[in-house]
This record gives structure tokens, sequence and C-alpha cells, in this order.
């Protein structure tokens, strides 16, 4: 007997409908299981969105891109008259903008560095300490580098709260995310292209400049945006180094202000509570508006 | 003028059998390997000992079973193998009577292209800028005239300028397999290089790229000095001149292509090439 005939028999004599011994209903139960978490979880991102746009939009205006927060008494008799809170978040866009630009200076070339390093020496033992060093920093609660960097950059170098401080607080938390997508889009070159550049001669270097970094670019590009938008909402480490200023700061050693600053000052000024969600509301566009450049440009990469 | 070298050598060998010199293989040779030898590992040859010379303007297919060693000798022809830290070549090889670990590297892949088994145009660069990328990358610079009569003729002589000559500034990637393994071979031509190295060029390949491919190789071979490695016998049969048989990294047999395929004079090529096993 084959063994189709054997299976066959089985079927025959031990035949029980599939809707008996609940195959279906388990299926049906654990399917309806899914999709109603992943509703909650959506429904979630669409209400904190809805909140924010629903709280924020009426204060979104010309003077909230341009100018500066009002001070407690201005916003305290806006409220009691009923109309919109004078003044904006200029000083907290352009801190975050300055901030943010400072941190990728410093924290681009050394992470695309480090990047390769690991690329091309992946199975060296220092690499590899390297790389788990990298994992520990991406894990380094954000607090915790905001207190070193005021010990050593507040304390010690700028004398007092600062840009830079913040900028070099940032940038410590970029390096780990930015090493890593370099790392990993590097990886995904096909060896093949680096070999048709050494066999046309090219020195080792300009493989790298000239072959391996524009071929990854899109890849390079993606793991820096979405860098960035993690720490444009980043408090915490701002609040131990450059503290947050009234009015707009270009000068690298004076306190700054920044977006998510603004909103901790906002919400501990009762007066100020609906600046908190118009602020809210542009930092999390401006996030989001990230998030979709980088996975745009991801989908455009080659290979 | 080659022969006294040669056959001094096969005095030395020991392990590959005797080498049989016909009319046919006293044509001038371009590239002479003395006792070459490769190792991945300590301990582990990929290629034993291999002596040969490779004659001018023929072309030379190295076949042979999988692993056999052909593509790690015709990698170490232009010194790729220094990319990899691990492996260790002993032996000499020499190009026009220079041995090719004196010149600079630059200097040798100039004068020895390579064609790799997928075809492997750079995707970030134009078709105009992947023919002359060998200019671009090293840093050499070309007047305007200059390059495009380079691009022109580099793509007309694999006979892809018929098709592509009014897109060369678009990026390589819709161009079908065949035409981007052309395009690596004008890649290859377009710094006129004495020798080309290609590594199974036609295995990705459909048999009418194929075909197009092996006719561009013979049309070649008049300026040019080929090397192929095959695993495609009827492939090697059709087209080159001279062959090598190796077989677990030692060089077995190599005679002109007919007489391997005819009057092998090694049973164990004989049983390669009746397809007894690889």
């Amino acid at each position: 007997m084959t063994q189709a005939n054997v299976l066959l028999e089985n079927k025959k004599t031990n035949f029980i409908p599939d809707s008996f011994n609940g195959r279906k209903l388990k299926n049906g139960l654990f399917l309806s299981i899914v999709i109603l978490f992943s509703l909650i979880t959506i429904s979630l991102v669409f209400l904190i969105i809805g909140t924010m746009i629903f709280k924020g939009y009426h204060q979104i205006n010309w003077a909230f891109f341009t100018q500066t927060p009002p001070n407690t008494f201005e916003a305290m008799m806006a409220k009691s008259s009923e109309t919109l809170i004078p003044g904006g978040i200029i000083n907290g866009i352009t801190g975050s903008l300055y901030m943010v630009a400072l941190a990728s200076i410093l924290a681009i070339p050394f992470g695309v560095l480090i990047g390769i390093y690991l690329y091309e020496n992946s199975k060296q033992r220092y690499a590899g300490m390297i790389r788990d060093i990298t994992d520990v920093l991406q894990g380094v609660p954000s607090i915790v580098i905001g207190l070193i960097i005021y010990l050593w950059v507040v304390v010690h170098i700028t004398k007092g709260y600062s840009a830079f401080a913040g900028s070099v607080a940032l940038s410590i938390m970029m390096l780990p995310l930015i090493i890593r997508s370099t790392e990993e889009s590097l990886k995904m070159i096909p060896d093949s292209l680096k070999e048709a550049a050494i066999a046309l001669g090219t020195p080792y270097y300009k493989v790298v400049w000239r072959v391996l970094i524009p071929t990854s670019f899109t890849g390079l590009m993606t793991g820096i945006l979405l860098a960035i938008s993690r720490i444009l909402g980043e408090t915490a480490p701002l609040m131990l180094t450059a503290l947050g200023n009234p009015a707009i700061n270009w000068n690298i050693v004076k306190p700054s202000s920044a977006v998510p600053l603004l909103i901790w000052q906002f919400y501990n000024d009762p007066n100020m509570v609906d600046l908190i969600w118009s602020s809210t509301l542009f930092l999390m566009a401006f996030v989001l508006i990230l998030n979709l450049l980088a996975k745009w440009i991801a989908a455009k990469r080659k290979f | 003028m080659v022969i006294p070298s040669i056959t001094s050598e096969i005095n030395n060998m020991t392990v590959s059998p005797k080498l049989t010199e016909t009319k046919d293989m006293t044509q001038p040779s371009i590239i002479s390997i003395e006792g070459l030898s490769i190792a991945y590992d300590k301990d582990k040859l990929a290629v034993k000992d291999v002596t040969a010379t490779i004659k001018k303007n023929a072309i030379t297919a190295i076949m042979g079973p999988s692993g056999c060693g052909k593509t790690t000798l015709l990698r170490a022809i232009n010194r790729m193998h220094e990319l990899y830290p691990n492996i260790s070549t002993n032996g000499e090889i020499k190009l026009f009577d220079e041995s090719i670990y004196d010149m600079s590297t630059i200097q040798l892949r100039r004068k020895i292209g390579m064609v790799f088994q997928r075809p492997n145009p750079f995707p970030t660069l134009s078709i105009y800028d992947n023919v002359i990328a060998g200019y671009k990358l090293n840093g050499i610079n070309l007047k305007r005239p200059e390059r495009d009569e380079i691009v022109e003729t580099s793509l007309k002589d694999v006979t892809l300028w018929d098709e592509v000559k009014n897109s060369l500034h678009k990026k390589g990637n819709f161009l079908s397999g065949g035409q981007q393994q052309r395009l690596c071979i004008a890649r290859a031509l377009a710094f006129k290089p004495d020798v080309i190295l290609l590594d199974e060029p036609t295995s990705a390949l459909d048999p009418i790229a194929t075909a197009k491919i092996e006719d561009l190789l013979i049309d070649l071979k008049e300026n040019y000095t080929i090397v192929l490695v095959t695993h495609n016998m009827s492939q090697a049969a059709r087209i080159s001149d001279n062959s090598m048989y190796m077989y677990l990294g030692e060089l077995i047999e190599y005679d002109t292509t007919t007489n391997i395929f005819t009057n092998p004079k090694n049973i164990s090529t004989q049983n390669y090439i009746t397809g007894r096993f690889g």
C-alpha cells in the first residue's frame, strides 16, 4: 500500500469535519485578536495626531513661526480676554535647528567613518568591541548623557550652559544610530562592485569615497535622517546642557532654546498651556516629515 | 624564444605532467606564470605550482571542475588577491618580461583589464561614465573630445554603441544582463589594456547574449590577449585557441584547444572532456 493510500485510509476512518475540532474557530479567534490589537495601536497614533491638531491648530499662525514666546503676564492677559496667546516659538525652532545642525556636523563624519571601519574590518576583534560599545551607547539613557556632558562640557569647557554642550549631547545620541546604519547600508553593496573598482586600478580610499559611499548614499541618508528625527525630540539631555533661552541665540557658548525645551517650559506655566499643543504639533509634523522623507529615500535605493 | 624557459620549468616540475609544445603554442607570449602557488589558508593550496605562458593575441581558456582553482589563478594575474589579506601568493608572474609585483596596481590593472562573472556596472554612474570609470576613479582628467572618443570606440568594440548611443547619460540599470556585461567589457577596454581577464563572463547570461559575447571575444582577439575562465567546455571548444585544464589546483594539461579536445595526453583531461566527471 502506498503512502498516499495509507493517508486516504486514515482520513476515511478518523474522519472529523474541520470545524469539529475547533480549527476554524481558533483561527478566527486568533485573527480577530490580531486585528483588534493592531487597530488599537493604529488608533492610538491617530488619536495622538488628532488631539494635537484639534488642540493646537488655532495657535498656528504667522506669529507662531516668527516671534519669541510671550511672558507669563502677556499670556495671562490674552487668556482672560479669550484671544490667542501672542508670540511664537521662533527661539525654539532656531535653537533646535542650530543644535541639530551642529550635532550632525559633529556626529556624521565620526559615525560614517566608524561605520566604514566596521564594514571593512568586520571580523577583527577590535571592530567587534567597537560594535558592542556602540550598542551599549545606544542603550545609555539620555538623561545620563545629559549629566555627563554637563560635567564635561558645561562645567569645564563652556563654563556655563551652552548650545555647544547641547549639540555635543545630541551628537552622542546620534552616533550609534549613524554608525550602525552606515555599516548596514554598506553591507548591502555587492562585493562585485567593489572588485570592479579595484580591477580598474582604483586605490582603496578612492573606492570607498567614489564607489562605496555614492552607492550606499540613499542608505546613509536614511540613517542620518532617522537619527536627526530621533534627536529632534530629545528633552532630557538639553535641560542639563542647553538650558533654554527666551530669545533667539546663535552664540555657541550661550544657552539656547529648543522646541522640546519650550514645551517643557509651557507645561510649567498654566497660562501657556495652549502653546504646548501647537508646539507639539509642530514638532510632531517635523519629525513625521523627516521620517517620511527617509522612507521615500530608502524606497528609491537600487539594491 | 619562449621554449627554453618553458622546458627548463618543466624539468623542475614535480606535480604537473610534462607539457608538450606544439607548433601553435610557439607564438609569442605575453604573460608568463612561473611556479605560482596560492593559498587561502595555510597548508591549503588552491593553486599548486602552476607554470605556463599565455600567448599573445589568442584566447586562452582555463577550464576544470568547480573548485579546481581556475578563478583563483585568473585573479592572481591582476593581483586581485591583494584585496584579501588572508590569501598568500607565491611564485612569479611576468607581463612582457616585467614582474607584475614590481608594477603599481594602477599600472598593472591598466594593462590587464578584468570582467567578472556577474555584470557589475556602477549603479550610480551613467552608461557614459561607466565606460570611462577607470579614468574617473583614478582621477585621470581627459578632455571632452578625448573622452567622447574613448566612449564611442569602446562601445563600438563591444557592439553596444548602436543600442545605447541615444541614452548614454542614463543610468545603466535599464540595460539587459547581456548589455550590462558588454558594458563591463567596454569599461575594461576603455583603458586600452594588453590583456583582458574574463571570469566566466557568460554564466549569468542567456544563450543569445552568450553567443554575442563569444563573437565579440573572437573579434577582440585581434587587438587584445584574452584569458577566459569557463566551466562550459563547449564554449572553450568554440572560441579558445589554447586551453588549460586544471584539477585540484594543478595545471594538468595545457595545449592548443584542438589538441586538448581531440587528443588529450592526460587521462584526467580525457575524462573531463568526455564528460565522465566534472
